[in-house]
């Protein structure tokens, strides 16, 4: 039966400790990426005028809250990571669970979902975190990254941590996709075995 | 009969898609406009944002891509090679889609605490013509999580369906 088939071929065989290793490695990167840019937070009074001869000071903090792109990636790596997460306590804790052809589709699925959500949250930190280093002096938007280098190099982090997510989320869907295909050499067994039909 | 139907579904969805990314770049590649500001005066373009730049290279790879996916015969041995490339181009329309919105979205209400003000105010053409451009780039996504979906379903057989 093609069923039983896919699902030997599924459970057993190099391709499941191959996919467990990545999900494990792609699990701590995204969950890095989540709590370095979570506690991501610099607070720095700078002199902002003069009066007379005593100097002003006002203190200002950087968090990753003030901008919505950092906050969606944050929650995304959450999610994701939670995801292999579940996947990996699966494979490990659900030893007599049955792999079904319903079962390794949605987890094929889920894994496309999460690579593209993933993505999206990285690029979208990414292109803010550059207007914050290099400003855009056609919006006149100031660069901020040289008054709080801190906050930057930890942001900086984070998004190489969320790369390496992606790639390696890309890599676990590649692998998910390929443990749908069936083994072909079952066609050749049914067409031996079916009869002529006498009328 | 239906595995015609299925083809001539999925070739219009693919030309829809192709029509969407098409649109997105060409709205996004002509938003310009110049204003003038207590005498300084002040042009938006496309190109003053590094996201709305790779928004449109983005776009312009997806159109191309669709473009020749139109016209792959039926039994050609690349229809395993579409599957990959879909969720490629998926994953680049939306990081694509992803990074414009949130550089327009500081464009549009600004980021009080770096002191960034937005510009919207003082280029609304701009700002309308970049909404359009996100929106069409949105459909382009939509459209083809579907096809990527009905790819993989028409390469592999994932329900099991086919005794042999």
């Amino acid at each position: 039966m093609a069923v039983s088939k896919l699902v030997l071929a599924a459970t057993s065989g190099k391709s499941s400790k191959i996919l467990l290793g990545l999900r494990v490695l792609a699990f701590l990167a995204t969950l890095s990426a989540a709590i370095v840019m979570g506690l991501n937070k610099e607070t720095k009074t700078f002199v902002v005028g003069n009066v007379g001869n005593t100097p002003i000071k006002a203190t200002f903090t950087a968090k990753f809250q003030h901008t919505p792109a950092f906050v969606y990636f944050v929650v995304a790596n959450a999610m994701v990571s939670f995801h292999n997460l579940l996947m990996v306590a699966l494979q490990l804790f659900g030893g007599k669970t049955e792999l079904t052809a319903f079962r390794l589709l949605s987890i094929a699925i889920l894994d496309m979902l999460n690579v593209t959500l993933l993505s999206a949250a990285a690029n979208a930190a990414a292109f803010m975190a550059e207007v914050g280093k290099n400003g855009n002096k056609h919006a006149r938007w100031d660069k901020i990254c040289d008054r709080f280098a801190t906050y930057c190099d930890h942001g900086a982090g984070a998004l190489i941590a969320a790369f390496a997510g992606v790639v390696l989320m890309v890599i676990i869907s590649a692998v998910s996709i390929s443990r749908l295909v069936q083994p072909n050499n079952k066609c050749s067994i049914s067409t031996a075995a079916s009869p002529s039909v006498a009328p | 009969m239906v595995n015609l139907t299925k083809r001539i579904g999925a070739l219009v969805l693919r030309l829809a898609a192709f029509g969407a990314a098409l649109a997105a770049l060409i709205v996004m590649v002509t938003s310009h406009e110049r204003a003038s500001f207590f005498a300084v005066s002040l042009e938006a373009k496309y190109t003053d944002m590094a996201a709305f730049k790779y928004f449109v290279i983005a776009n312009a790879v997806v159109s191309v891509y669709s473009f020749l996916v139109l016209f792959l015969p039926k039994e050609s041995l690349l229809w395993k090679f579409v599957v990959v490339l879909d969720l490629v181009m998926t994953m680049l329309l939306t990081s694509s889609l992803s990074a414009a919105l949130a550089v327009a979205q500081v464009g549009k209400k600004g980021n009080a605490n770096a002191g960034w003000l937005p510009i919207c105010g003082q280029v609304p053409k701009f700002c309308d013509q970049v909404t359009g451009a996100l929106i069409a780039g949105f459909v382009a996504l939509v459209l083809y999580v579907l096809l990527l979906l009905y790819s993989l379903h028409s390469v592999v057989d994932p329900f099991l369906l086919q005794k042999s």
